[in-house]
């Protein structure tokens, strides 16, 4: 009973800052809520992933202006930065897929149970930040 | 939860039905296929990866119908889930109708910059 008395926190004008970092998510959670962040981070970049095809099929030359901006940069902006803005769409874009992935398969064989769930989100979790490590490993010339 | 249906529905909500949602996947599965056969091309390029071969990819004619279709499959994915955002967290109906226009317009203009440029390879 005197769990069910005491009062709980009751959130109304939720502070980013303050509130949402005291929330303590499961994986199937931080999936979930990535899944809208990575949708949203490639929409907006999404001008400039057309930029990318533009320039990288082309013509010989514009491809070298696509070369060119990952190493020597392009017009202000250094080439390690727009490297790096390409390493946040390479994980947008893997964590958005196999997510994407895992919800097809719920949706396909009805595998909705809290141990697959979480199960599910941990593999997920894991194949992206995994995956965007190795390919940014690469994208960074360190093999 | 308020009424939203019958003479109550919002002008700035979804299609109250599956049509949108089984979109969202097919269309979804769609992209992940053409992710596989995207990657399975540039893996199985002999030697490094330069302007020909990366362009010879998509200068198939099957390819480029795909990938067209691909578009659009990614345009409609993407308007569904932008307008599934801005319906969480925008609620007055005349900053989110502003917020679809621009998503919508958005959009647009990409998938016609990208049609452009696969249409003169």
């Amino acid at each position: 009973m005197t769990e069910l008395t005491k009062k709980r926190p009751e959130f109304r004008n939720i502070n980013a800052f303050k509130d949402l970092t005291t929330y303590r998510l499961p994986p199937a959670g931080w999936v979930s809520i990535l899944h809208r962040a990575s949708g949203g981070l490639m929409f907006i970049l999404l001008p400039l992933i057309v930029w990318m095809f533009d320039t990288s099929v082309s013509s010989e030359l514009s491809f070298d202006t696509f070369s060119a901006a990952f190493s020597t940069g392009l017009g202000f902006i250094p080439g390690w930065f727009f490297k790096l803005v390409v390493l946040a769409i390479i994980w947008a874009y893997l964590h958005h897929l196999i997510a994407g992935v895992r919800h097809l398969y719920m949706d396909s064989f009805h595998a909705v149970s809290k141990a697959f769930g979480k199960s599910s989100a941990l593999v997920t979790l894991v194949l992206s930040i995994g995956l965007t490590v190795v390919l940014g490993a690469k994208l960074f010339g360190l093999y | 939860m308020s009424v939203n249906y019958g003479s109550k529905r919002v002008v700035t909500g979804a299609h109250y039905g599956l049509r949108d949602w089984l979109a969202q996947r097919i269309t979804a599965a769609l992209m992940a296929v053409f992710t596989l056969i995207v990657v399975l091309q540039v893996l199985f390029t002999s030697g490094p990866i330069g302007y020909e071969s990366w362009a010879g990819i998509f200068a198939a004619q099957w390819m480029k119908a795909l990938t067209f279709a691909v578009f659009l499959a990614l345009t409609y994915h993407v308007w569904v889930g932008m307008r599934d955002i801005w319906m969480d967290y925008v609620k007055p109906a005349g900053i989110r109708l502003a917020l679809h226009v621009f998503t919508i317009v958005w959009l647009l203009s990409c998938l016609g910059w990208a049609v452009q440029v696969l249409w003169r390879l």
